[in-house]
Formats: C-alpha cells, structure tokens, sequence
C-alpha cells in the first residue's frame, strides 16, 4: 500500500459550542461559518477550496457555497465519518486529485428540540432500508445506548470490569472539560455522582452517557508543501485506517473487540508509531465504555485491562495518557457526530494553542472516531514537523 | 416480573415489517414454529435471512425449524424505555442459538435482575396483532414462569 504519511496537513480548524448547549444559529449558516473561521485559520479562502466533505450532502453544500469543487465526499459512518474524510482527503491530495480540502459539521439537537422542529442542520444516520425494522426495533433497545450498554455487560462479564472503573474516565475526562470554557459541563466530578446518576440502560449510568448539544467544526487539509507556506504550523497526517464490520448491534462478532483494533493497527503501522509514542488520544466518547474499549484496542493496554488501566487517572490531566483534553463528548459537547471534535482538538494540542489544558510537549496525537453502534472506526494519526 | 404478555393493548410495541424473504419465517411464527435459514452448499445458519448466505454468497437457502434453545451472550436492562407503551425495566439480551447465529430478543418470564451472561434460555412467544408472534426467550428449566403465551 501507497503510504499516506507526511503527504498532507490539516491546516485550518474550527469549532463552536457553549456552556449553554445551545448555539444561535444552525444549518448551512452554521456549517458557513466555521468553513470560514477554519479557512482564515489556515490563511486561505473559499476560492482556493477544491475539495469538499459532507456527511450529508457534499454536493447540497458546494451549491450552498458556490464552488465547483473536484473532489467530493459523502461518506457517512455515522460519528466517524470526519475521521473517514481526513482519511479520503489525505488520499486525494497524496495522488493529485485535488489540492484544498474542506470538511464540515454541524447539528443543533438541542436548539432544534426547543423550536420544536425536530432535528434539523445535521446530515441524517439512518438512510435506507433497515433490517434493524424487523430484528432489533420489537425489542425496545433504547437508542443509541443500549448497544453500548449491551457491550458494556458483555466486558463487566468477560473481563471483571466495574462500573467503578467506567464512571473514571468520565470523571478524569471532566477533569479536563474544567480547562475548557466552552464546555457544557466545567463542575468536577465524583465517581460517587457518577454512580448516583440514574440507570438509563444497564449497567450505563445518565453520567456514562454523553451530552446532547449544540456543536459544529471544519478542518481544512491541503499538500505538505503548501501547507508550510501557510498560517499556522502544519498538523500532517502520518496514518490513516478505517474499518467496520456490522450496522447493527445484533450483528456484532465480539462485543468486547471493536473494529478499531483493525484501523487502529493500520494507522499506526502507516504512521511508523506505536501505542507509547502516543502524546495524546482523542478517542471518541458517546460513552464511557466505548473509550474503554478504544483503549484497548488501539493497544495501550492489553484486552480485558481498561479498566485497571484508568483506575488511576491515567487519561486525566497529569496522567500518562491525556485523553479527550477538550471535555469529550461526555463533557464538552455532543450534537450527535462527534468525529470533528476528536480532529479539531488534536490539531490544536499539537499546535500548542490549548491554554490551560495544554499537554506539553505534544508532538504525535491519535484522533478516533465510532460511529454508528460501535460500528465504524476510523483512525487518524497526526503529528507535528518534528514527527516527519 | 417486568415484561407479561397478558392483558396488554394490542401493538404496544413496533411490530416488525414483512419483507418477501422474511414471509416464511413470519408465517411460521402464527404456528409458534421458530425458523432459522440455513445455507445448504456452506450448512451454515444464517441470521438475519437473507438473500443470498453471507459466506459464500450462493442462494441456496432453506428455512429449518429451531431447537428454540440458546444461551444469553449479552443483555441491558432497559428502566426508561423510549417507546411509551412499553414499561420499564425490562432485559433486551443478544441469545446465542445452538445453531450458531446471534439474535436480538427479550428475556421474559423472569426479574431483570437475574438475568446472566451464559443463561440458558428457550424460545418464548409474544402475539403480535396480525396474529403473529414475536420470538422472545426464557430461562429454561423454571417450571414456575408464567405469563409467557408459549
């Protein structure tokens, strides 16, 4: 295989949210706007863009913007899919198909429910005919996270995993979400509250779960040797995996191994990196078992030992893994797709523009996206000048 | 005992759709007979049904009557139900068949709170208001359940 690594940058990033989990405006103007802010991020413009990514409709946003773009993609894997178009675009530039790339998200569930519109300016998750009518819906499996929960079960079961050990990392990833003023939630956390929140789904608790929010980022990504001439230091892109293997729970081979153990070894390999050369994961977090397990697989601790491994607050600030340094989706924000986010803030560690919350001396950051129910794992491995 | 089959509004829950593969495995269940597709070139079970087997693509398929019989690979119980009708708690498990395949259903005729990773469990049924039934399970060897229409 063609190596991806050190062939492209993401040069320009963007994203909003608010304490209040609302944000004013929504749709394509939202979706405008942080294409904006991402491309005066980079230095450059609208004009230069000739690629473009969507989850929804990359073709329903090139005709909102005017352009004509060369490259297109509508991929969507649910929460993963901006990892999955970072992976597309890294491709399209290394082999000359396209030179400025932009992707973008944004998805207003909170304000949306408040107009009582139902939800609106997010690209839709479920297209198409759907088995999940006649074998799962009957059931009443609460969506999205009695999936997860099931997983959950399944680990506690297989492995001795406690609910101790998943309500800390939502409590170390609180730590970090105090370091954030956008965050939804800033208020440290206790495992005991964690514990105390009620059981939505067994054995996951309303503080296992993440926020539903307002949100919305845009990265811009172009060649190695453009994005030098560019505004800010350049994040390249050093490795690249995806992968999936069921749509539907019911479907899923071993609820203990996501599909992550499979683009996460790719990534690695293209990248030349292994798990201890990580500086930090920004791996995604709908809930807390889903980054137990993202743990596990990308290999920073052996199957079946995420739960020891976070007993002591390995990923919290100060640990030896800082994980989700934004908040996290159970945190800072979640408005449904949450993959931007895991990009977004990697580039900005990297770039060394975290304040507070910055990780020092952050050289090489792994972005992992889920999207679906477990179901799709994209895996972005990013580094600064310094890694080529 | 959280989830009875007696004495509920008719289509309290999302009644599944009917597609033309799945017309058999439907009819059956009117009959309380539980079928699993089997591939007759790999004779391998499939679950769902399909097509075409997802082995080695070939559409030689036939439908096979179930033991009924499997054991809980995973379950959550459910205590706020997103469809209104529907009262929590109640355990929605993934059942392990003894034919190999996987399926999604509920563990009825039981407290949530004994349900185990590993228990073993048989078929159970619910009427759906087509005259139907939902295929659902139960601990087996528990001479005491009630409430499932089996």
């Amino acid at each position: 295989m063609r190596s991806l690594r050190g062939a492209s940058a993401l040069v320009g990033v963007a994203d909003d949210a608010s304490p209040t989990g609302e944000l004013q405006d929504s749709g394509r103007a939202l979706e405008a706007r942080m294409i904006s802010e991402a491309l005066e991020d980079a230095g450059l413009s609208l004009a230069d863009v000739d690629g473009v990514c969507h989850a929804g409709s990359s073709m329903g946003l090139a005709e909102y913007l005017g352009i004509h773009p060369r490259f297109t993609d509508s991929t969507n894997t649910g929460g993963s899919s901006y990892e999955v178009h970072v992976e597309h675009a890294a491709a399209a530039i290394a082999s000359g198909l396209c030179d400025v790339v932009i992707g973008v998200y944004a998805s207003t569930p909170r304000s949306d429910r408040k107009r009582g519109g139902g939800f609106r300016g997010g690209p839709g998750m479920m297209m198409g005919p759907n088995p999940m009518a006649e074998w799962e819906m009957p059931y009443g499996l609460r969506m999205p996270m009695g999936p997860y929960a099931i997983a959950a079960t399944r680990h506690m079961s297989q492995y001795g995993t406690t609910s101790e050990q998943l309500a800390q990392i939502a409590v170390s990833t609180r730590q970090w979400a105090t370091m954030n003023p956008k965050a939804r939630y800033q208020e440290p956390l206790t495992i005991e509250e964690v514990l105390a929140s009620p059981m939505q789904t067994s054995p996951l608790h309303l503080l296992d779960c993440c926020l539903v929010t307002d949100g919305a980022g845009a990265f811009v990504m172009t060649s190695a040797e453009r994005a030098r001439d560019l505004a800010r230091p350049p994040i390249f892109v050093l490795g690249a995996g995806t992968c999936h293997d069921h749509s539907m729970i019911s479907e899923m081979p071993d609820l203990t191994v996501t599909p992550g153990a499979i683009s996460g070894a790719n990534a690695f390999a293209m990248a030349g990196v292994k798990a201890g050369d990580v500086d930090l994961l920004m791996g995604y977090d709908s809930f807390t078992i889903t980054a137990l397990l993202h743990l596990e697989d990308l290999g920073f601790c052996a199957k079946g030992e995420g739960g020891p491994f976070v007993e002591d607050g390995k990923t919290a600030p100060g640990g030896s893994l800082p994980m989700n340094t934004n908040g996290g989706g159970l945190s800072y924000t979640h408005p449904g797709m949450y993959g931007m986010f895991l990009l977004v803030e990697a580039v900005r560690q990297l770039r060394g523009e975290c304040g507070a919350r910055q990780v020092d001396g952050a050289e090489v950051a792994v972005a992992h996206g889920s999207g679906m129910v477990l179901s799709c794992m994209s895996t972005i491995v990013m580094g600064t000048e310094a890694t080529l | 005992m959280s989830q009875t089959t007696e004495d509920k509004p008719k289509a309290r829950r999302f009644e599944p759709p009917v597609s033309a593969t799945t017309q058999d495995f439907w009819d059956a269940t009117r009959d309380k007979r539980f079928l699993v597709q089997w591939c007759t070139d790999c004779q391998k079970a499939i679950f769902f049904p399909r097509e075409v087997c997802p082995s080695c693509l070939g559409s030689s398929l036939e439908w096979k009557e179930s033991t009924g019989r499997g054991q809980v690979y995973s379950f959550t119980i459910e205590h706020r139900p997103q469809n209104p009708n529907l009262e929590g708690p109640y355990t929605v498990a993934l059942i392990d068949l003894e034919e190999g395949v996987r399926m999604m259903s509920n563990v009825i005729d039981c407290d949530p709170d004994q349900v185990s990773v590993g228990m073993p469990v048989g078929i159970a049924w619910e009427p759906l208001s087509d005259g139907r039934h939902l295929p659902m399970f139960a601990p087996t060897g528990n001479p005491t359940a009630t409430g499932g229409d089996r």
